[in-house]
């Protein structure tokens, strides 16, 4: 494996330095021998430990038209990710040990992104029965996130059960929080857009009625949570409220929540179709400011890429979901541009935290020892998103002709360079035998 | 005006534009050819992806007497149930040589898509997109509530009918599912855009959120709305039989008894206010037999208006014409 | 840009005469005659012939039963290309057209296609036993084979020109100006 000094880079965006990479770890750039590293000039850029997106749609097994784990790891080390977690809501659903071995595997063979599947908490997310959460933690998969995303896991009883069980193996339930007979039929956020087109509306109570049940059924089992995609302020506000009262609970945001706004239902392009919906512009501040004080704690992409049938059709005929993780670090840099908010909160809230959450222990640091997981950033590139250039295999990218100044342009995922200057180079050379596990 | 996709987005000089050309569409139904050699040649799709027999039939006998031809395209039967998607059903028609589309869909929107993706090159015309918008109905509507506020007769020809006009000042009550209605919204928006003062008298579960910032003057009370003034139309929703038992009110006799028009009411209005239903009505439960059948009743001369309508707003989305110095 | 009159208010008045004594001379009397003037500078012509008809004969009430506009708008052959125009009212005399002698009246003979449109338009509102055409101006260059039966003024022109009507009715004024052309 080439080794390498990365010469220059500002490091978190506070402080220049020299990062040296031998044998997939970051070493003391005194020990490193520079005659046989190659050396990257850095100066302009920073760097940033290799990001983690706890809320993936890898889409295989079952959906391979839409992305492969293969695609989706092209794609999340063109975005900087060397971590990914893969949601359970594949055909079949991940709700055993044999599906997500499946997935775990096809991560270590595509060898770009290291991807860890999240498990079903219920067979089928069909809401009734626990899946086998114990077996699929013992797996050579070793999952400890569960979640039936896409889908509430809307009984409470259910909901504890799951919540206490985990415990066993210090796991986290990733609530999708949507209570499901207040947005039967819903198309869009329920608000004054909604109301003057006539689409059935999805209103935020909706997501806060569950957070506020989920928070305080954490606080009485004495269990972790982890709500996905907060998209309203009420949900800010009970989340606040709850981490004030002590409950193990974490918060994730999207860029699309963190950016674009219900006013774009009104294109009827459902290229802004996603579930929870966009909301409002005051709901975009709230959630702003709620990642900026750590109310919320990760950004995750909750990227879900459809093929061209699913998205070029009606608005009511067509799939929720959006692609992002190739856009996310520059819309994330954008959206918090007003805010008190550096590269080092960047790197907190894209690389660190979802590391601590999840227990990726390879991820989320640059110091002496780590392993390197490292991305690099130019932070004054001007360039516009042009989703037909991206590795995923969605098109579906809202962000589309938008322009931004900060840009990825090199990965590494434990010490190879998966992305040089912008282009997607080989998978890690060690085939399956990559990490230090 | 490429395309006719909602009301909300029609300016006041195009709508009184489409109802003045309405009144000389009328005319011609008196003739005996009650023909114009307008859209000879030229093609003219309904694509009805839900079933509405009346609005179909109407735009057929407008297109017709525009002398266009007309294919009817009905997704029951048709490859949409199998799969097709929209693009390809809407790409297979145009191949066939498409000059307007007429389009029915119960998603809201569709309309707006089929004119905006690049799919197709021709005027498309709203029919209806489901809870979203219908505005040739808010037309036909304004066409008939114009003629009848300008004491002459609601339908037929009328040599020195009200052009020009919009419904300035008028107070016009609409009265039942707001929530559920493409009708309500398009006539909010061109009541108001024709200067009507209007009213919404609904139950709070059947309007809405938000209703509270339209350009509307909102009652939950049916007497109260009626006593505090004297509205020169009511026009009276129609109420979809599967919301009876999604809890938006308690039940038929209890919604017909708070919501409807009933004789009592009936009674309680003045000698001048009209009676308006987009049909089809559910006599008995939102609209009582005595007030449809009432003279002050307008229902039937809404439909045979919409035919002249419906040629005013093909005419004016698919001719254009030059000045010319003869 | 030059701009010269051939027709003042005193010409446009002296043709408008003429043309009356013209149609009652050809019907022997104004008996049966619909004058239906095309929108929109041909229904103040129409009005004004049937005022002068009237007066001659002697029965000044009885103008406005005699004149009528005629929209041609919806019969045009070139409704496909340029610009939307709204078409303008047609009225017809209480009487109908039906065995009547229509006159139809316009401002400009120029290509004989708004006379052709006209022409079809009448066939859709009844049957005529005769049809006549009045013009103030005939510039000439006609597309088709249409001549007027009362002309006020022949007025020869080049295709590029531009022949301007004013009525008093509509522009506040009477008179007839060429414009434009090559010089």
């Amino acid at each position: 494996m080439t080794d390498y000094l990365i010469r220059g880079a500002n490091v978190l965006g506070r402080g220049t330095a020299d990062i040296a990479i031998c044998d997939g770890r970051i070493v003391d750039p005194e020990l490193l021998d520079a005659t046989s590293a190659e050396v990257i000039d850095a100066a302009g850029l920073v760097a940033l430990p290799g990001l983690v997106d706890m809320h993936t749609h890898l889409r295989e097994p079952g959906k391979e038209d839409a992305e492969t784990v293969l695609t989706g790891s092209r794609s999340a080390a063109a975005g900087g990710f060397t971590c990914v977690h893969a949601m359970a809501n594949t055909a079949p659903v991940a709700d055993t040990a044999g599906v997500v071995e499946q997935v775990h595997r096809l991560g270590r063979s595509a060898g770009f992104t290291e991807v860890v599947p999240v498990g079903a908490v219920t067979i089928g997310l069909e809401g009734r029965q626990l899946a086998e959460l114990g077996a699929m933690a013992r797996s050579a998969a070793r999952v400890r996130m569960f979640s039936d995303d896409g889908i509430c896991v809307s009984d409470p009883l259910l909901m504890r059960r799951a919540l206490e069980y985990v415990k066993t193996f210090d796991g986290i339930i990733a609530q999708h929080a949507q209570e499901p007979r207040l947005t039967e039929g819903a198309q869009m956020n329920e608000g004054e857009v909604s109301a003057e087109l006539g689409l059935p509306g999805w209103p935020a109570v909706a997501e806060e009625s569950i957070i506020a049940r989920d928070v305080l059924l954490a606080e009485h089992v004495g269990s972790r949570l982890h709500v996905c995609h907060v998209s309203t302020a009420g949900s800010v506000d009970l989340i606040r409220w709850a981490k004030a009262r002590g409950v193990a609970v974490t918060a994730e945001v999207t860029p699309h929540h963190l950016m674009l706004t219900d006013e774009l239902v009104r294109t009827f392009d459902p290229v802004y179709k996603v579930n929870p919906p966009l909301r409002t512009d005051s709901d975009v501040h709230a959630l702003r400011e709620a990642l900026a004080d750590g109310t919320i704690d990760v950004v995750g992409t909750d990227h879900a890429p459809h093929t061209a049938e699913h998205k070029c059709s009606e608005w009511s005929a067509a799939a929720m979901g959006m692609v992002g993780m190739e856009s996310a670090l520059s819309i994330v840099v954008e959206a918090m541009a007003d805010h008190d908010f550096d590269f080092g909160d960047v790197a907190r809230v894209m690389s660190a935290a979802p590391a601590r959450i999840t227990g990726a222990s390879g991820h989320g640091s640059l110091e002496i020892g780590a392993s390197a997981n490292i991305v690099l950033v130019d932070p004054n590139r001007p360039h516009r998103i042009e989703p037909a250039d991206h590795a995923t295999k969605g098109r579906n990218n809202p962000f589309a002709g938008i322009e931004v100044s900060a840009a990825v342009t090199d990965t590494f995922f434990y010490g190879h360079r998966v992305l040089a200057a912008g282009a997607l180079t080989t998978p890690h050379p060690a085939g399956a035998t990559w990490t230090d596990q | 005006m490429k395309h006719l996709l909602d009301t909300a987005s029609l300016s006041r000089e195009d709508a009184i534009g489409i109802l003045d050309i309405a009144e000389e569409m009328a005319l011609v139904s008196q003739r005996e050819i009650k023909k114009l050699p307008v859209l000879r040649g030229r093609t003219v799709v309904n694509l009805f992806f839900e079933d509405s027999t009346r609005t179909r039939l109407s735009f057929e006998a407008a297109a017709k007497r525009l002398s266009a031809d007309v294919l009817n395209f009905s997704a029951k039967g048709s490859s949409v149930s199998k799969g097709e998607s929209l693009q390809d059903t809407i790409q297979t028609i145009s191949a066939m040589g498409a000059d307007a589309i007429v389009v029915r869909h119960s998603g809201a929107g569709t309309a707006h898509r089929l004119a905006h993706t690049g799919w197709i090159d021709v005027p498309v015309v709203n029919a209806g997109d489901g809870t979203h918008e219908h505005p040739t109905q808010a037309l036909l509507d304004a066409f008939t509530l114009r003629r009848a506020l300008a004491g002459v007769p609601a339908s037929g020809p009328v040599s020195g009918g009200p052009r020009g006009a919009g419904l300035d000042g008028a107070k016009v009550a609409i009265v039942g599912d707001v929530l559920h209605s493409r009708v309500a919204r398009s006539n909010v928006h061109l009541l108001d855009r024709l200067g009507a003062d209007v009213h919404l008298i609904a139950p709070p579960t059947l309007l809405p959120w938000g209703v509270e910032n339209w350009p509307v003057t909102v009652h939950y009370d049916f007497d109260a709305a009626l006593a505090a003034a004297d509205f020169a139309a009511v026009m009276m929703l129609r109420v979809q039989h599967e919301r009876m038992h999604e809890s938006f009110f308690p039940n038929a006799r209890e919604y017909a008894r708070l919501w409807g028009l009933s004789p009592a009411r009936l009674e309680t209005l003045p000698e001048s206010t009209f009676v308006m239903h987009p049909g089809p009505m559910n006599r008995g439960f939102e609209i009582s037999a005595a007030a449809a059948d009432s003279p002050r009743a307008l229902v039937l001369d809404q439909v045979e208006n919409g035919v002249s309508v419906r040629m005013a707003v093909l005419y004016r989305l698919l001719t254009g014409q030059e000045e010319t110095n003869d | 840009m030059t701009q010269r009159t051939v027709l003042d208010a005193a010409d446009v008045s002296r043709a408008v005469t003429r043309i009356a004594h013209e149609i009652i001379e050809s019907n022997k009397g104004s008996e049966d005659i619909v004058l239906l003037g095309i929108p929109r500078r041909g229904v103040p012509l129409a009005h004004r012939l049937a005022e002068a008809i009237a007066a001659i004969e002697g029965s000044p009430a009885s103008a406005g039963e005699l004149a009528g506009s005629l929209d041609i708008t919806m019969y045009r052959d070139d409704l496909r290309g340029g610009s939307y125009r709204a078409p303008e009212p047609t009225s017809i005399p209480a009487a109908g057209i039906d065995a009547k002698t229509v006159v139809l009246v316009d401002d400009v003979l120029f290509s004989g296609r708004t006379i052709r449109a006209a022409l079809d338009a009448l066939a859709d509102l009844g049957r005529p036993s005769k049809v006549r055409l009045a013009v103030l101006v005939d510039r000439g260059h006609r597309d088709l084979p249409i001549r007027a039966d009362h002309v006020g003024k022949n007025l020869p022109t080049s295709s590029s020109e531009r022949v301007n009507v004013s009525l008093s009715e509509i522009d506040g004024t009477d008179a007839v100006t060429i414009s434009g052309g090559r010089e």
